[in-house]
């Protein structure tokens, strides 16, 4: 019998996928069966939203090895362009046509925000770089919040004071109301969108990573000297990786927008705290580790809603499982312990005493 | 013979140090070319400066006829000068084939589209890609090792992959920095032995510094001897290293 050829890069690349579908599978299976409460089914999409952030900022931090601390400001920008193009198109083209535009403005308005810091930006390292992408979440979070656009039979109004100054005629229409944000998106979101959202984010991180870019944005990483002087185009490659995750940030976006009835430009959701998030995901998913941030994502996201019955002490369990997880998942001892107790090594050395005997 | 690397009245201050000044060189297609002098000569700041790290602020390179002088690192590069570098920069978290693969990086082409979708196009150039890296692993005997990641070599074959990846970027002209910095002496010969493999294989010129006097004088034809930035001696091997000049360089008076 012919053997296929499956090389470990590609195996693994199928086992996340493989991953994520079965979840999919089960989570489909249990709603279909009545045990998924209306808490947890409402969790759903969200949580595809924080494994396609979590996965896109890995691209940045552990692929290119630069850490970016806006990335919420870049899930902003995708989410206010595409429901406010959605907002302005309802009912003009058919749903699906409009949800599937709406995506794609979404990632590329982000990506164009991506270059445009990317160039001054991305001269910056490290510490300097973080701070920076920080100051630009927060200021695309305060702008949105100053911003107010309305539509009447004259076109469109727009106006940086509020809602009044706007002076739309009678039959006009505020779209987006400054700090009230942008009410009535359509609601196209759903838990199957999200997960094929989620699919295609890993296929296109994965599949670059293992490329001819993937390497030369690696090789950055890595050293960056070395790099230069084997002709890689540092600036060409760091811009690809910050754009990328720029697009896919926004496609989160996108989907967390068309997901809620009002979208408001909050600290809870679009501010540091919220990219602070999403870096802890990727960092405990383990840097450059696609898979663990999808893993991470999850587990962190879903852990809040299970310990709601602990009320008071939900947080404080929440930071310690933090913590533990840090601990395990790195220090060590627990690599050498999980080296030992691995599966595979468990099953290679049965097979070792089979044949002994 | 025609020359390779032709560098006139080269010179370079940082501050108020005249690190390299007035410095020539004239190395031959298929020479292997010592530069060799004391720590602090200034050695490395003329690989530097060849190689368009820093930007001289006198003096002209030409490279096989074509005039190079103050190109960036990667255009430099790709007029055909590869270096490997003291303190060995591998990409270390990457495998060893991959470190060879980002070398031909220049040399085999598919967009960003291809490579994500995976067209067959991205399929040819991969493999055309992988058979190249391992050829050149060959040469190096690291073949078995390609999957490894480059921090998990041994010290001297992170060297030897060192050089593995600069001859992926096709270059005329390799430059050399210490490589036999902290190998023994049964390293050492070895290297000796890929050096000169290397230049006859690939029809390479080459210019090396070096500390250890063996190497230098067991492969390099002619050398040049640097000292507080400034040219002491030039020409061929033996004639150098009898020379009364370089011996109170090196020794002291």
């Amino acid at each position: 019998m012919k053997k296929m050829k499956i090389n470990k890069t590609t195996k693994n690349n199928l086992i996340t996928y493989g991953m994520v579908l079965a979840v999919y599978l089960l989570v489909e299976l249990f709603i279909a069966g009545g045990k998924v409460s209306s808490l947890m089914q409402g969790l759903l999409v969200p949580l595809c939203v924080y494994v396609i952030l979590a996965v896109s900022l890995n691209l940045v931090v552990g692929i290119l090895g630069e850490l970016s601390l806006g990335h919420a400001g870049f899930m902003c920008v995708g989410a206010f362009s595409s429901a406010f193009f959605s907002k302005c198109m309802n009912g003009v083209m058919p749903d699906g046509l409009r949800f599937f535009c709406a995506l794609l403005i979404g990632a590329a308005v982000a990506a164009l925000f991506g270059f445009i810091i990317g160039i001054p930006v991305l001269r910056l390292k490290g510490d300097y770089l973080a701070i920076v992408t920080l100051a630009f979440g927060e200021i695309i979070k305060n702008l949105i919040n100053v911003f107010f656009i309305g539509r009447d039979a004259d076109g469109f109004h727009f106006s940086m004071k509020d809602s009044i100054s706007l002076k739309l005629q009678e039959g006009g229409e505020i779209i987006m109301n400054g700090p009230q944000g942008i009410n009535g998106t359509p609601h196209d979101s759903t838990f199957t969108i999200g997960i094929i959202l989620v699919l295609l984010t890993l296929f296109i991180v994965l599949n670059l990573v293992h490329s001819r870019d993937g390497r030369a944005i690696m090789s950055i990483r890595d050293n960056r000297i070395a790099a230069e002087s084997v002709g890689i185009n540092i600036t060409k490659y760091k811009l690809m990786a910050f754009i990328i995750s720029a697009a896919l940030a926004g496609t989160a976006g996108v989907l967390y927008a068309h997901n809620l009835a009002t979208l408001t430009a909050l600290p809870k959701n679009f501010g540091y705290n919220q990219s602070i998030m999403i870096l802890v995901f990727v960092v405990l998913g383990g840097i450059g580790n696609i898979r663990g941030s999808v893993i991470a994502a999850v587990v962190l996201t879903l852990l809040p809603e299970l310990l709601r019955g602990l009320n008071d002490y939900r947080m404080l369990i929440y930071a310690i499982v933090l913590i533990v997880m840090m601990l395990l998942n790195w220090s060590p001892k627990a690599l050498e312990l999980r080296e030992r107790y691995s599966p595979k090594r468990l099953l290679a050395k049965r097979k070792e005493a089979k044949e002994a005997k | 013979m025609e020359s390779m690397l032709n560098v006139t009245n080269l010179s370079i201050s940082f501050g108020g140090l005249r690190a390299v000044s007035g410095f020539n060189l004239d190395i031959k297609k298929g020479q292997l070319y010592g530069l060799i002098g004391p720590n602090g000569a200034g050695k490395t700041t003329v690989f530097n400066l060849l190689t368009g790290v820093y930007k001289p602020d006198e003096g002209i390179i030409k490279l096989d006829g074509k005039d190079i002088t103050g190109g960036k690192t990667i255009d430099i590069n790709k007029a055909g000068i590869a270096r490997t570098f003291q303190n060995i920069r591998l990409f270390s978290q990457m495998s060893v084939l991959d470190n060879v693969k980002v070398g031909l990086h220049n040399h085999h082409h598919y967009n960003t589209i291809e490579g994500i979708l995976r067209l067959p196009r991205y399929r040819k150039v991969e493999k055309e890609m992988d058979e190249q890296a391992m050829e050149l692993l060959k040469v190096f005997e690291l073949q078995d090792h390609a999957d490894y990641l480059a921090s998990n070599l041994p010290y001297g074959q992170q060297r030897k992959l060192e050089i593995a990846r600069a001859l992926a970027t096709d270059p005329k002209l390799l430059l050399l920095d210490e490589p036999a910095a902290g190998m023994n002496p049964n390293e050492t010969q070895e290297l000796m032995d890929t050096i000169r493999f290397v230049r006859d294989k690939f029809d390479m010129t080459i210019l090396l510094i070096e500390h250890d006097m063996k190497l230098v004088s067991g492969i390099c034809e002619e050398l040049t001897v640097l000292n507080f930035g400034k040219v002491l001696v030039q020409g061929v091997t033996s004639d150098v290293l009898n020379d009364p000049q370089v011996i109170t360089a090196y020794l002291g008076e």
